[in-house]
């Protein structure tokens, strides 16, 4: 007992939590911001393989990091515009064409990649993002450790929180877009395009979560795996149900799933020989599930989520 | 500006048109990444027919590559077709193929009459109990079967490499996390001598006749596509939708766990954690391209599974990544998404007159 206490307290577990929840708070934030336009963006899977990809190739070939996180960004967004032409213009089905953005997103991010590095055995490495040393700062107990350790994209992630809950809350723009997601005929009579809101939207938001798979690459690994999402954008779209499409919760939620991650890998470490290393792994998405179970009953789905919206047509 | 003018049903012809445009669509947009890879089209796309297509041995390594798909294709177009969003053929896959495994390595001895029916019946059972769970997550608590079965893909798979790597581990397997092989009791006969195709492809056209029938011609199937049209209407009309959606599941589970069966026990003899190369997303792919009609998705399935065979091939003799064959199949998906518009709506290019008309 005295031991789980100890890691709860430590500030590298929660450095370690914060770590793990990055990504995660740039997908349920891009998908959180897309759902509430109105529209299910599954591309997600495969966006975060571009963004992974595509950041750290541009990284690789000399673009710099921040250079690479604006590539990757750009990759998120013209998988995005694509997703956003099919379901909002042309009201496709939201759901085949999310999953039809994911194969091709991923399986052309697998073919450049393979194309460019045809033979080789073990991934080309890049010069990845450093913890940000803030002096004075880290040299604080806890917080410190816990806070400071992190990449610049970690605080990238935070910030973007911040700007999501003002930019939707606060600004005319933030009350469209949630209005394009629960009453679009309404806002046509407003004499605003719901088209172009939704598309900007889902084009925003699918480069924002590019940016979680650039995460992967440039701050938490250094090169590009096949299969290196694994499944963290199908978790994101339950955290965004879970975190009730608020971006504040959003960050909670993903926290919480961080912690609980980096907490069952400090579990593993203790009794790993008595039980199989699967059954921990398999515990995000168990735990995913788990989080959808629990808010379905009162889960405030925005309402004209995978309604497509026709022009002139009520 | 364009318009859409909605349209009444569709004919056969028509609905194969639009398949057959929209995979000529991905296999000319294919010929961007060829370019990209150094790879001329028209050397690439006859090394891929002849890779599919070119000698009895390519024929039925495309059959045999097509038979998994068939059925991971009739799983999502049953599923789809009542718009139960079955994205989890993957995990039903291989929770049939870690049953057949179960039942077929020797824990019951029979004779090939009994044990090959049990373990094909074990596989599809097994497939059909996991699509229950999300199934009825979303009928009894509104919990959406999408990130359901999705997640789930990654549950069973961690399953299976768990049971692979203990209590199903083959002991003579020189410590490969790989089971103990089926018995030739229990496997799938071949259905010629010296090559792989094997039974399970007769399991998939059977699969297919049945869910023909199914639709066409019972009350279950007439309630499946009302469900599919309008839930709400369907529910005010007296069809018991809750019902309707536990069979669809139960159906659209099973013939995916079957997909594992075949592979398992008709061509692997073993099971491993890389059973499946995607067979059940690729599946998605076959069930769109055919309209989600049972017909369609045999023709669907050939298709999908020579692009996949043909490019394994032109990936050996150029060296060309064969992620390619990947890429054509989720731009076919793509393509036939779109080009769907044009069964359901006619598409009119309004020119100024309308313009005027508005500014007026």
């Amino acid at each position: 007992m005295t031991d789980i206490l100890d890691i709860l307290i430590s500030a590298n577990f929660w450095a370690a939590a914060l770590r793990i929840a990055t990504p995660l708070i740039f997908g349920v934030i891009g998908a959180l911001v897309c759902e509430r336009a109105g529209v299910l963006n599954l591309g997600i899977e495969g966006i975060f393989t571009a963004g992974a990809m595509a950041g750290w190739m541009a990284v690789w070939l000399g673009a710099g990091l921040w250079g690479g996180v604006l590539v990757a960004a750009m990759a998120g967004a013209f998988f995005g515009l694509i997703h956003a032409i099919l379901t909002v213009p042309l009201g496709l089905s939201q759901h085949v064409s999310g999953i039809g953005v994911t194969l091709f997103a991923t399986s052309l991010s697998y073919f450049i990649y393979r194309t460019a590095l045809p033979d080789v055995s073990s991934p080309p490495r890049i010069e990845a993002f450093k913890p940000l040393d803030i002096p004075g700062l880290s040299d604080l107990p806890f917080l410190g450790p816990a806070l400071f350790q992190q990449t610049p994209l970690t605080f990238l992630a935070l910030l973007l929180v911040a700007i999501t809950a003002y930019v939707l809350y606060r600004t005319p723009l933030g009350l469209a877009i949630q209005a394009v997601g629960d009453n679009p005929a309404a806002v046509e009579s407003q004499g605003l395009s719901v088209y172009a809101i939704r598309i900007g939207t889902v084009v925003a938001g699918s480069a924002i979560m590019a940016l979680g798979g650039a995460f992967l690459t440039m701050s938490a690994f250094d090169a590009f795996f096949f299969g290196m999402v694994n499944g963290r954008g199908w978790i994101c779209i339950a955290l965004t149900v879970f975190a009730s499409w608020r971006p504040g919760k959003a960050l909670i939620g993903a926290l919480l799933f961080g912690a609980f991650d980096a907490f069952q890998v400090r579990l593993q470490t203790e009794v790993g020989s008595f039980i199989p290393g699967q059954l921990f792994l398999m515990m995000p998405y168990l735990l995913s599930i788990a989080a959808l179970i629990v808010v379905a009953r009162r889960a405030d789905y925005p309402r004209a989520l995978l309604v497509p919206y026709f022009r002139g047509q009520r | 500006m364009i318009r859409f003018e909605p349209r009444g049903p569709s004919s056969v012809s028509r609905m194969l048109g639009v398949s057959i445009a929209a995979a000529l669509a991905a296999l000319l947009l294919a010929a961007i990444p060829m370019a990209f890879a150094g790879l001329s089209v028209f050397e690439g796309y006859s090394l891929m027919v002849k890779g599919a297509f070119g000698s009895l041995f390519a024929f039925t390594e495309m059959l045999t590559r097509a038979t998994p798909l068939i059925l991971t294709g009739l799983a999502a177009a049953v599923a789809f077709r009542a718009k139960l969003w079955n994205i989890g053929a993957e995990g039903q896959l291989y929770a049939g193929a870690l049953a057949a495994v179960a039942v077929g390595t020797g824990v019951i001895s029979a004779p090939p009459y009994i044990l090959i029916p049990l373990v094909v019946l074990a596989g599809a059972l097994a497939g059909g109990l996991v699509m229950l769970g999300p199934t009825l997550l979303k009928t009894r608590l509104g919990v959406d079967e999408v990130v359901t079965t999705l997640l789930l893909n990654f549950i069973i798979l961690l399953f299976v490499q768990m049971m692979l790597e203990g209590p199903m581990k083959d002991p003579m397997g020189m410590g490969w996390p790989q089971s103990e092989p089926i018995l030739d009791a229990a496997a799938l006969p071949k259905l010629m001598d010296r090559m792989r195709i094997h039974w399970g492809l007769v399991i998939a056209l059977v699969s297919s006749l049945g869910v023909y029938f199914l639709l066409k011609r019972t009350i279950w199937g007439f309630e499946i596509r009302a469900v599919g049209e309008n839930a709400a209407a369907a529910r005010h009309a007296g069809i018991p939708v809750t019902a309707t959606f536990i069979r669809v599941g139960l159906l659209s589970g099973a013939l995916a766990g079957l997909a594992g069966v075949g592979e398992v026990a008709g061509l692997k003899g073993y099971l491993t954690a890389d059973l499946s190369p995607g067979f059940g997303y690729s599946g998605i792919v076959v069930a769109m391209l055919a309209g989600l009609s049972p017909a369609g998705v045999v023709l669907a399935a050939l298709f999908i599974a020579s692009i996949f065979v043909g490019a394994d091939s032109m990936s050996r003799a150029t060296g060309v990544s064969n992620y390619l064959a990947d890429l054509i199949v989720a731009m076919a998906l793509l393509c036939v998404l779109v080009s769907g518009l044009f069964l359901r709506f006619k598409i009119r290019f309004v020119g100024s007159q309308t313009n005027k008309e508005a500014a007026e």
